[in-house]
């Protein structure tokens, strides 16, 4: 059953490496400028970036996961897919345009503009990091295991190459590199993905609706109902829904892409792309989900291990034979390897941009000293993250991915918004909001049945009498309009005229641009 | 004396207030049926899963029809206001910057 008896697997896998490593070579001769290394010069296209926002946002847990999800439990998998799409026509119409025209290399630099620079970069590292250190976490402890499973090789061993792998992209090649990588697995993906589902549909004549018939036939209508173990019910489906809309669109990784392209417009059309694209993947997976279900059968998949991952790869090797099997496992590496490639670029622009140019040199350093810092901080974080891969082997990390949104739509998303839009939000009211949503979502969660029951391994009957339980398995519909209070509140008692007086100039730069605003207002 | 805002009118000219005002009210009213139409779903998921469950034919469900329904309900609406912001908005701004 292992890709690493299938010698196509092992081929795919190799080549995959040697095109990414070569690209990665490239790239290096064309990144001498902290302008190069985080935004690969502001020259890639709209529809390169797409692909690459796709290769960023769709991680082996799109494919992987959701398809497991709804092969065990039908519908209820694609809750999730659909969370995963509606932020990105919230960063469509409220966030990518001032994020484009404001920023340089992060979105602290958005929420910094009209305020206190020091205080609000500090805060919104402590943010962005956390986001990004929970979320790489539970990537690699997904890769190790994943590897572990498709290819068998060991979980500590696939936990440093994916680290190493990345660590090579990143400090070689900079944004231009990962932006390539993340193209090249977004388009492997999303053809893998099309040709999985449209092999299963070749068995019901092309119509996905005879394949949800069957499905029904042989496991109940349920399969086609919304059930309750997945997505949980009542108010929990609510607070995950909060969470998954506004943390796609406060994600510091996907606003990190707007500053990608050359202007505004192609910012924009790079977000129509990349919500097409996850879109129609989506779609797909939800064919392949239920294709495994009627085709491979729940029990089998259970039985291959991984906690239902296997689904999507079991079904190709049904339907495609052992070379499309070793091209699925393939994709699933190289999916992994990107998205942890994205995360780790965007963590070392908080720490480089934020808080050493920022915060340390107080917005002077020199262009070599910068690459320095971001070359350490690359490291570091790479290190780190290799370090916590191996620390949580075999924890159920599966809530590390939720909270991570939730972090980001409680802690980032308010103070970006209040930031463009209320003329009154302060330097206080900013750091108040993100140490108030980080915190808020992390205590909730840790006093959840996500983190009282699944990782504690309590009963549930018994943390649900203590006082300080909270019942919501995700915290977002409480951490975030908590944070939104927490700003309007503190705003309203604190006076900031600097802030004020230029709220006129960036809106003029909103609209018109860096050249323009510098030209006509300051 | 004129009040701040008074001056920023002036200042910025009347062209860039109501080209800015168009802009926030496409940009609210769009995240509002994107919020109302996901938020709407979500409800109905949480709340009316019977309803939800509803057989409409062999093989689809009211939640699937739905589902999949807001996937497509999303791009459209980025695809609205990406073709509103290129043929208005952009040549709006372009007018006021020459």
């Amino acid at each position: 059953m292992q890709a690493a008896n299938n010698p196509l697997a092992v081929t795919f896998f190799f080549v995959f490496m040697a095109l990414t490593l070569g690209i990665t070579y490239w790239a290096a001769r064309r990144t001498r400028t902290t302008e190069q290394f985080f935004a690969a010069g502001g020259q890639i296209t709209a529809w390169q970036n797409g692909w690459a926002l796709a290769g960023d946002f769709l991680s082996a847990a799109a494919l992987l996961g959701i398809a497991g999800i709804i092969t065990s439990n039908g519908f209820d998998g694609l809750i999730y897919s659909i969370g995963f799409l509606v932020g990105w026509p919230i960063i469509s119409f409220l966030i990518v345009e001032p994020l484009r025209n404001l920023g340089k290399f992060t979105f602290a630099d958005v929420v910094a503009y009209r305020l206190r620079q020091r205080p609000v970069r500090m805060a919104a590292a402590i943010g962005t990091l956390t986001v990004i250190l929970l979320y790489l976490i539970a990537q690699m402890v997904a890769t190790g295991s994943l590897i572990k499973l498709l290819f068998g090789m060991p979980y500590t061993a696939s936990v440093i190459v994916v680290g190493t792998a990345m660590l090579t992209y990143v400090i070689f090649g900079g944004m231009l590199a990962t932006t390539w990588v993340q193209v090249i697995k977004a388009v492997l993906l999303s053809f893998g993905g099309l040709v999985l589902a449209l092999l299963v549909l070749a068995h019901f004549d092309m119509n996905p609706l005879r394949l949800f018939a069957a499905a029904a036939d042989e496991y109940g209508e349920r399969v086609l109902q919304p059930g309750s173990k997945v997505a949980g019910s009542g108010w929990d489906a609510i607070s995950l829904g909060v969470g998954l809309m506004f943390g796609t669109a406060a994600l510091p990784h996907i606003l990190m892409r707007a500053f990608t392209v050359p202007d505004v417009k192609e910012a924009r059309m790079s977000i129509l792309y990349a919500t097409g694209i996850i879109g129609s993947f989506h779609l797909l997976v939800f064919v392949i989900g239920f294709g495994a279900m009627v085709l491979v059968g729940p029990e089998a998949v259970i039985k291959a291990g991984g906690g239902g991952n296997m689904a999507a790869p079991l079904l190709a090797l049904t339907v495609g034979g052992n070379g499309f099997f070793g091209f699925i496992c393939a994709v699933a590496f190289a999916t992994m390897l990107a998205v942890v490639a994205g995360l780790t670029l965007s963590g070392v622009a908080t720490v480089c941009h934020d808080l050493w140019v920022n915060v340390v040199r107080n917005g002077h350093a020199p262009e070599r000293e910068q690459l320095t810092v971001a070359r350490i901080a690359t490291i570091a974080i790479a290190v780190l993250a290799v370090f916590l891969g191996i620390v949580f082997e075999g924890q159920n990390v599966a809530f590390m991915a939720g909270l991570a949104f939730a972090v980001a739509a409680a802690a980032n998303f308010p103070a970006l918004l209040l930031s463009i839009t209320w003329k009154r939000f302060t330097t206080p009211a900013a750091v108040a909001s993100i140490l108030v949503g980080t915190v808020s979502s992390l205590l909730l969660i840790g006093l959840s049945p996500t983190v009282q029951v699944d990782v504690l391994g309590r009963s549930l009957a018994e943390v649900s009498q203590a006082w300080w339980f909270v019942p919501m398995k995700n915290p977002a519909l409480i951490s975030m309009p908590l944070s939104f209070l927490v700003a309007i509140a503190v705003s309203l008692v604190t006076q900031e005229d600097g802030a004020e007086g230029s709220f006129r100039e960036m809106r003029r730069r909103i609209m018109f641009g860096a050249a323009r605003a510098a030209y006509t207002g300051r | 004396m004129l009040s701040p805002d008074r001056i920023a009118l002036q200042d910025e000219g009347e062209e860039f207030v109501k080209i800015s005002r168009r802009k926030s009210h496409v940009a609210i009213l769009l995240s509002a049926v994107m919020i109302v139409m996901y938020f709407g779903f979500m409800t109905m998921f949480a709340f009316a899963k019977p309803l939800m469950g509803t057989i409409l034919a062999p093989g689809l469900s009211l939640c699937i029809l739905l589902g999949a329904s807001v996937i497509v309900g999303s791009f459209v609406l980025c695809l609205v206001y990406v073709v509103w912001a290129n043929r208005f908005y952009d040549p709006a701004v372009r007018r006021i910057m020459s």
